[in-house]
C-alpha cells in the first residue's frame, strides 16, 4: 500500500552551478594557490567528491592578514560610511540575483535540506547584508559613544552548521563598521563561502577589504593568532572557544565568541499543544541538530509530558530523511563522518545511562551520513545527553511540575545561549524569562533570526553579541560600550 | 587629663560581616613615612572562597530589586559617607602621607562617584537595550542584565579608586568580590562599615586586604565567578589572571583607568533578547 509519506522525488537541480574543479584562497581580490596541502570537500549526503580546495598555512595567513592591512589602510579607511553602505548594498542583491544557486551548493556541501537553505540560510544572508549596509553611514547614531572609530583587521573564523549565513554575521558588520576582514569558513563546507567571494568581486568591492582562506583548525589558529590583527570573532565549540581566549590574552585584540549551547525548550501545560510540537521538532530537528542554540532538552510540565511526547513521535514518524536538495525533504544528512560518529557515541551513552530511546522509522540511504530523529525519554539531570552538547537530531526530554523547577532545571548548565517557553500566559513567559540565563529566548517560537535582533550566549556560550544595534558594537571601538560583554 | 587612643582593628568584609582571615594571619600596614598603622587582615584563598559564596547567595536578591531601589542604596552609601567625610580625610591624610585638600578632594569624588553611578540604576538598561524591528510578527525586545559575580582587583588609589571599580559594578545587579589595595587598604575597610550601616545587603559587596598578587589568581579561576575587572592589576602578572578567566570564559576587563563611564556599567552585563510571538487577530 501506498503511504501518504510517498512522494515523487523532486530535487532541485544542480545545473544551476557552475562549480570549478578546484578553488584557490581568496587573497587580495583574486584567486591564488595556496602553499597547504588541498583537501576535497564532499556532498555528506553521497560522499561524492564536490571540488578540490586549497589549504592556507601561516605564509598564507600572513599573506592575506597583509593585503586586509593594506586594503585597510588605503583603500577602506579612507571611503565614506554611505560607500561603504553601498558595496554592502550591492553585495545583498547580488546575493538575492544568486539565490538559489548559493542555496543548492549549500544544500550539496552541507546536507542541509534544500527547502532550509533556499528559505532560510540564503534570505538571511541577503537581510544581513542589506541590514548593516544601512549603519554604515550612520555609526554616530548607534547610541556607541563619540566618533566610534573601526578596529583594523578582524580575523573571522566560522563554523559548518549555517557556513554562508554565519560568514554574513561576521561579514557584514565588520565592514560596515569599516574593519577589513580575513575569513576562515569550515573545513567541510568551504564552498559558499568560495562562491561568495566570486560575488566580491561582481561587486568590484576593493581588494583585500576581504580575503578568505580555506584550511582546517591549523588554519584558524594562525588566523586567530596573528600579530597584526585588531579583533577575532568566532563562533564554533566552546572548547576551541576558550582556546582562543587563553591565546589573545594580553594582545589587546577585541574578542567576541559564539560558543555552544544545550538550551531548554520548556512546555507549560496551559501551552497551545499542537504549536508547541511543531516549536520543539523546529527547535532540535531544524538544520540535523547542527544548532548551537537548538532547543536540545525538552522541559515539559509533568502532567502533559504523555500528551506531548506521544505526539511528538506521531509527527516525526511524518518527517522525511534524504536527499538534502528534494525539495520534500525535511531532515538531510550529517555534515560529516566525525559528527555522525560524535551524535551515535552520545546515544550510546544516552541509552546507557538508562534513558529511554525512541528512533523515528524511515529508510536510510545507502551512502553519506544520516541519523534518525531520536527522543530520549526520561533524561535524569545528571546525565551526559542533558549535559553535552550533541549537536545532532537527538532530543532530551525531562520533567518538572513548578515554574520554579523548570527554571532551576533550565539553568543548570554552563551554557546559556538560548531557552523557549511555551505557554498561552503571557504574564507567565515575562516572569519565567526574566529568570533565564540565556542571551536569547524565543516565547511561543523557536529558532527564530533577524538581522536586527541581537544573537548571544550568556556564561560560557561565550560573549559579545551578533545582530542589531549590538552586534555593531563587537567591530567598533568607542568612549563607551567597550567593555568585553558586548 | 589626656585621652589614651582606641585603635581600630582592621578585619576583612565578607557576606556582611566582618571576620579576621580564617589563616590567621594578618600584615603591617604602614604609613608613608614607615611608622605603624594597623596588622591588616591577609585574605587567604578559603576567605576568597567564602566571599564568592558570600556574594553568590546575594546576588538574585539584589539583582532582583527594581532600579530605583537599588539606585536609592546606591545613593545612601553617599549620604553616609558625606556624614563621615572627616573621618575618610584624616584617615587617608594621616595613612597615605597626602595633604588634608588632596585627602578632601579624593572623598568627594568618591562620595560624587556613588551619586553618579547611582543615577544609573533605572536608566542604563533603557540606554543600552532597545527594541527590535524583525520582520515578522514578533514582539522583540534586548535589554541588559547583571552578569552575575564580578571579582575585581581595585587600583591602588585607595577609596576613590576602590569607589570607582564596585559601584559601576554592583549598580545593574552584580555583586562583587574585591581586592582593596594592597598598600592602602584602611579606608576600604572603613568604606566597608559605611556600607554596613547603609542599606546594601550583607554579601553585595564583599573586600578583601591582603596580598593581590596572591588572591587574585584563585578569584580569576574560580568557577562560579562570572567576570573579573582588572582595572587595579597592572603590577600584577594580568595577562596569567586573563588566561586564567578564559577557562569559564569570564568576561574580562583588563588594566586602565577608572575613570566614570557606562562603559564600565554595561560592561558586566549581559544582554537578553526575548521574541515572543504576536497572535494573528
Amino acid at each position: 500500500m501506498t503511504s501518504f509519506l510517498e512522494y515523487a522525488p523532486a530535487p532541485e537541480s544542480t545545473a544551476i552551478l557552475n562549480l570549478k574543479d578546484s578553488y584557490g584562497l581568496f587573497i587580495d581580490g583574486e584567486f591564488v594557490a595556496g602553499h597547504g596541502t588541498p583537501f576535497a570537500t564532499i556532498s555528506p549526503a553521497t560522499e561524492k567528491h564536490i571540488a578540490t580546495i586549497a589549504n592556507a598555512n601561516a605564509a598564507d595567513v600572513d599573506t592575506a592578514v597583509a593585503a586586509a592591512r593594506r586594503a585597510y589602510d588605503k583603500t577602506w579607511s579612507k571611503l565614506s560610511g554611505a560607500d561603504r553602505g553601498k558595496y554592502l548594498f550591492r553585495i545583498a542583491r547580488l546575493v538575492q540575483e544568486r539565490a538559489r544557486e548559493l542555496a543548492v551548493a549549500e544544500s550539496l556541501d552541507n546536507g542541509k535540506p534544500i527547502k532550509e537553505s533556499r528559505d532560510v540560510d540564503i534570505p538571511l544572508v541577503a537581510a544581513w547584508f542589506f541590514y548593516y549596509a544601512g549603519w554604515a553611514d550612520k555609526l554616530d547614531y548607534a547610541g556607541l559613544g563619540a566618533a566610534p572609530r573601526a578596529l583594523g583587521v578582524a580575523a573571522q573564523v566560522i563554523p559548518w552548521n549555517f557556513p554562508l549565513l554565519m560568514l554574513a554575521w561576521k561579514i557584514a558588520p565588520a565592514l560596515a563598521a569599516g574593519n577589513t576582514v580575513v575569513l576562515k569558513p569550515a573545513e567541510t563546507t568551504p564552498l559558499s563561502a568560495l562562491l561568495f567571494a566570486e560575488i566580491l568581486q561582481q561587486a568590484e568591492l576593493p581588494a583585500g577589504v576581504v580575503n578568505i582562506l580555506t584550511g582546517a583548525g591549523d588554519t584558524g589558529q594562525a588566523l586567530v593568532q596573528h600579530p597584526d590583527v585588531n579583533k577575532v570573532a568566532f563562533t564554533g565549540s566552546t572548547a576551541v572557544g576558550r582556546a582562543i581566549a587563553k591565546s589573545v590574552a594580553g594582545t589587546g585584540k577585541k574578542l567576541t565568541l559564539e560558543l555552544g549551547g544545550k538550551a531548554a525548550n520548556i512546555v507549560f501545560d496551559d501551552a497551545p499543544i499542537d504549536q508547541a510540537v511543531e516549536g520543539i521538532v523546529n527547535g532540535i530537528f531544524f538544520n540535523q541538530g547542527h544548532v548551537c542554540c537548538a532547543g536540545s532538552r525538552l522541559l515539559v510540565q509533568e502532567n502533559v509530558h504523555h500528551e506531548v511526547v506521544d505526539r511528538l513521535k506521531q509527527r516525526l514518524s511524518t518527517l522525511r530523511m534524504g536527499d538534502p536538495l528534494d525539495k520534500n525533504t525535511d531532515i538531510g544528512a550529517i555534515n560529516s563522518r566525525e559528527q555522525l560518529d560524535r551524535i551515535r557515541e552520545l546515544s550510546d551513552i544516552g541509552e546507557a545511562e538508562g534513558a529511554e530511546r525512541w528512533t523515528a522509522e524511515c529508510a536510510i540511504p545507502e551512502n553519506g551520513f544520516w541519523f534518525a530523529p531520536t527522543i530520549f525519554d526520561n533524561v535524569s539531570t545528571s546525565s551526559r545527553i542533558a549535559r553535552e552538547e550533541i549537536f545532532g537530531p537527538v532530543l532530551s526530554v525531562l520533567t518538572f511540575r513548578t515554574p520554579a523547577e523548570a527554571i532551576s532545571k533550565a539553568n543548570n548548565t554552563p551554557y546559556g545561549l538560548s531557552a523557549g517557553i511555551w505557554s498561552d500566559k503571557g504574564s507567565k513567559i515575562l516572569a519565567v524569562a526574566d529568570e533565564l540565563k540565556a542571551g536569547v529566548i524565543w516565547a511561543n517560537t523557536f529558532n527564530r533570526f533577524d538581522p536586527a535582533s541581537p544573537f548571544g550566549g550568556f556564561k560560557e556560550s561565550g560573549y559579545g553579541r551578533e545582530g542589531g544595534r549590538h552586534g555593531l558594537a563587537a567591530y567598533l571601538t568607542s568612549t563607551v560600550l567597550q567593555g568585553a560583554a558586548l | 587629663m589626656t585621652h589614651l587612643a582606641v585603635p581600630k582593628t582592621y578585619k576583612l568584609y565578607i557576606g556582611g560581616k566582618f571576620p579576621r582571615s580564617e589563616s590567621g594571619r594578618t600584615y603591617e600596614v604602614v604609613a608613608r613615612d614607615g611608622s605603624f598603622l594597623a596588622n591588616a587582615a591577609k585574605a587567604s584563598r578559603k576567605d576568597a572562597r567564602d566571599a564568592v559564596v558570600a556574594a553568590r547567595a546575594a546576588q538574585p536578591g539584589w539583582a532582583g530589586a527594581t532600579g530605583y531601589n537599588r539606585g536609592q542604596v546606591l545613593y545612601r552609601i553617599a549620604e553616609l559617607l558625606e556624614g563621615r567625610r572627616a573621618q575618610f580625610v584624616l584617615e587617608i591624610t594621616s595613612t597615605e602621607g597626602v595633604t588634608a585638600a588632596a585627602a578632601g578632594k579624593q572623598v568627594d569624588a568618591a562620595i560624587d562617584t556613588w551619586v553618579w553611578y547611582a543615577g544609573w540604576a533605572d536608566k542604563y538598561v533603557q540606554v543600552a537595550g532597545n527594541a527590535n524591528a524583525v520582520s515578522g510578527p514578533y514582539f522583540n525586545i534586548s535589554v541588559p542584565e547583571p552578569t552575575g559575580i564580578v571579582a575585581i582587583v581595585a587600583p591602588p588609589d585607595s577609596l576613590l579608586g576602590l569607589v570607582s571599580v564596585v559601584a559601576p559594578a554592583i549598580v545593574s545587579g552584580n555583586t562583587v568580590v574585591v581586592i582593596a589595595s594592597e598598600t592602602a587598604p584602611l579606608s576600604a575597610i572603613s568604606l566597608a562599615e559605611v556600607l554596613a550601616t547603609s542599606d546594601v545587603p550583607g554579601g553585595v559587596i564583599n573586600i578583601l586586604t591582603g596580598s593581590a598578587a596572591e588572591i587574585a589568581p584563585w578569584l580569576a579561576s574560580h568557577a562560579d565567578v562570572n567576570a573579573l575587572d582588572l582595572t587595579g592589576a597592572e603590577s600584577l602578572e594580568w595577562v596569567d589572571l586573563q588566561i586564567a578567566a578564559a577557562d569559564t570564559l569570564k568576561r574580562v576587563r583588563t588594566p586602565g583607568d577608572f575613570g566614570a563611564s557606562l562603559d564600565r556599567i554595561v560592561g558586566f552585563t549581559e544582554t537578553k533578547t526575548v521574541w515572543h510571538t504576536k497572535s494573528l487577530i
